[in-house]
């Protein structure tokens, strides 16, 4: 399972410059697709290999490649959304920062395919220091031929630009990320169009994360049908996983998809277990979007099936009694967390990033934040607990964009599996003033109690 | 305002090669590179004065460049101090002791979140997450990330760039 694609040669030194990338078997995408394989070749392999976005969505790449208005007379575009800015997700500055040529070498496989002469990288602006790294290596690929006029000789031509944000985690949402590159406020678009009709400029534009795009040269190289091979069932390939919380050994792991949540979280190879030897309480599998799991039903599935690090598997049951393989940003919380602080501070984050276009959104965020800080704090009503619920049921669906739904997921998905910790917190106000009241005397579930006793 | 606003030609080089990269009549999507510049020319902050500077070079209207540069966070409309330190205190570090961090300068720089030192030395900012979730707890002041910290990595931190004396860049 241990199967390494874009961290093959993570530690081969110097593995950031051109010339050792180069030596590890880099840019030979490049060559086969610009010699030996149309544009449409390039968009059949990856739709073969099964690549699903890996960016939190896991749209097929392939399927929304093929998409892109062929018959619009104006310039394509291709945009890599770096602008990670999902709670407990790192692995796309992982990846830049270690191999950037990985990414270039995709963006320029990947603009071949969709007929892109123009392609931009759009990273968050708090990863300046990776933008300086990327600017280098796309100067040495200038320099080597593999961007700018007739590549290799051929006809095809490319520029690569590197854009930097400035700390908006909405930025991320791909119609904000195409207003923010035009200059304007990050404010997401009403869909349709789609940006494959009119994204950047009014022109046909996908958009795409940094894995799904570093991953295209391997499938090209190896070709669609061995990729598919890698993983189980439609979850193909490898992904990479952001591992953060309270484990042994946090950090950005890459997996085969199928191997199972139990191993990831205990095996040395992977996060090590978890911390000072204490229990495992809940999990955020794919960033913070995402709906929590309680203890139980983390390394199982309801059925009781070994639950997986797959699309499928780690939805199964859906919101009732699973989640999402999201962006893989994995956080894990032992039982001396408290979940509804841990919820507050993630409703303080949708609402201090939601763009204000949609009332429900707007107001609703603010409103469960406010909630859940009174809550936490000891000052809240029994009845605030089922307006939570309904709150977040009344932004879900209701907004332009979807930062409404991954504001209300994770506070739903905490109430259904967590209400007696919230109810604890409104009847005993003074067990909780200490903001760290569970550090020393994890909670306990009146169930749990009744059955030691 | 004594300095002057007003680039120097090699920041307006930059400048021009910027705007090169979009199409022509694009030339708002440099809006927002630009504005760092501008930032880390104009004292760590963006006046009123400064984005009417910006409006100017990239030929579009100042209301423009205000709704920008309220709308993102890393811009700065008030005066800060020469350090900004920008500590995460979202989920992943907060449950690695991003609050114990916050405190910790509260009470070591005698200021709160939001707030500068008289000295104009540092301000310290309460932020949402910085892509560093694995090296909680973390903070980040201009380019820099500062991973792992503890109390005394953070004093170390303040005496570190007091010494220095410089007011810290992202670009
Ligand atoms: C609020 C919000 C934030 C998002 N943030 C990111 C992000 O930081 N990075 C990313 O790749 N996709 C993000 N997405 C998903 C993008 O909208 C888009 O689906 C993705 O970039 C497509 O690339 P993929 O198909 O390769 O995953 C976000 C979506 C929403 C609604
Ligand atoms: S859902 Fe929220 S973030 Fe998305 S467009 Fe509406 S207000 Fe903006
Ligand atoms: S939560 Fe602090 S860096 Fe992600």
């Amino acid at each position: 399972m241990a199967r390494k694609i874009l961290l093959e040669h993570l530690n081969v030194p110097g593995i950031e410059t051109l010339e050792v990338f180069r030596k590890m078997g880099g840019y030979q995408a490049v060559e086969k697709v610009l010699k030996t394989m149309s544009p449409d070749d390039v968009t059949e392999e990856v739709k073969k290999s099964g690549l699903r976005g890996r960016g939190g969505a896991g749209f097929p790449a392939g399927m929304k490649w093929s998409f892109i208005d062929k018959k619009s007379e104006k310039p394509r575009y291709l945009v890599c959304n770096a602008d990670e800015s999902e709670p407990g997700t790192f692995k796309d500055r992982y990846l830049m920062e270690k191999i950037p040529h990985s990414l270039i070498e995709g963006m320029i496989v990947s603009s071949y395919a969709l007929g892109a002469k123009t392609s931009y990288i759009y990273i968050r602006g708090e990863y300046f220091y990776v933008l300086r790294i990327l600017e280098k290596a796309i100067a040495e690929a200038y320099e080597a031929g593999f961007l700018g006029k007739n590549i290799l000789g051929t006809d095809y031509s490319l520029d690569l630009h590197v854009q930097i944000g400035a700390g908006a985690y909405i930025c991320g949402e791909e119609t904000a990320l195409l207003e923010s590159l035009e200059g304007k406020r990050g404010n997401p678009r009403m869909k349709p169009p789609f940006p494959a009709i009119s994204g950047l400029y009014a022109s046909p534009t996908v958009v795409n994360n940094v894995e799904t795009i570093a991953a295209v040269p391997h499938i090209v190289n190896m070709t669609g049908d061995e990729y598919a091979k890698i993983g189980v069932g439609r979850s193909t390939g490898t992904k990479l996983i952001s591992a953060s919380g309270h484990i042994n050994k946090p950090g950005v792991y890459e997996i085969e998809m199928g191997l199972p949540v139990e191993e990831f979280i205990y095996s040395d190879e992977y996060c090590g277990g978890i911390k000072n030897g204490k229990r495992l309480k809940a999990l955020i599998a794919g960033g913070s979007s995402v709906p929590i799991l309680p203890e139980h039903l983390i390394t199982k599935t309801a059925n009781g099936d070994a639950r997986l690090m797959t699309y499928e598997s780690l939805s199964d049951g859906g919101f009732v009694s699973g989640t999402m393989l999201g962006s893989g940003g994995f956080i894990v919380m032992d039982e001396t967390t408290c979940i509804v602080r841990n919820t507050w501070t993630l409703a303080r984050f949708y609402h201090h990033e939601s763009c204000g276009q949609c009332s429900p959104c707007r107001e609703g965020t603010g409103w469960m934040e406010k909630v859940l800080h009174r809550i936490e704090n000891g000052h809240g009503k029994m009845s605030d607990v089922d307006l939570l619920v309904d709150i977040a049921k009344k932004i879900e669906g209701n907004t332009i964009c979807p930062l409404g739904d991954a504001a209300a997921w994770p506070i739903a998905s905490a109430i259904r599996h967590f209400r007696e910790e919230f109810e604890y917190h409104v009847k005993y106000p003074e067990k909780v003033k200490d903001p760290k009241h569970f550090f020393y005397a994890p909670f306990v579930s009146e169930k749990m109690n009744a059955s030691i006793a | 305002m004594s300095k002057e606003i007003k680039f120097s030609d090699e920041t307006l080089e930059v400048v021009a090669k910027i705007i090169l990269r979009y199409p022509e009549g694009r030339q708002k999507s440099a809006l927002l590179p630009v504005l760092h510049i501008a930032q880390a020319e104009f004292d760590g902050w963006l006046s009123s004065e400064v984005m009417d500077y910006v409006a100017s070079i990239l030929n579009i209207k100042p209301i423009e460049v205000y709704e920008v540069a309220s709308f993102y966070s890393m811009y700065n409309l008030k005066p800060v101090g020469k350090c900004l330190l920008e500590v995460c205190r979202t989920g992943p570090c907060m449950l690695n002791g991003a609050e114990d961090l916050v405190a910790h300068f509260e009470n070591k720089l005698n200021i709160k979140d939001g707030e500068t030192t008289a000295d104009g030395m540092f301000t310290l900012k309460t932020v949402e997450c910085l892509g560093s979730c694995g090296t909680a707890p973390m903070l980040q002041c201009g380019a820099d990330y500062y991973e792992n910290l503890d109390n005394q990595k953070a004093d170390a931190l303040l005496d570190k760039l007091r010494d220095e004396n410089q007011r810290s860049r992202y670009c």
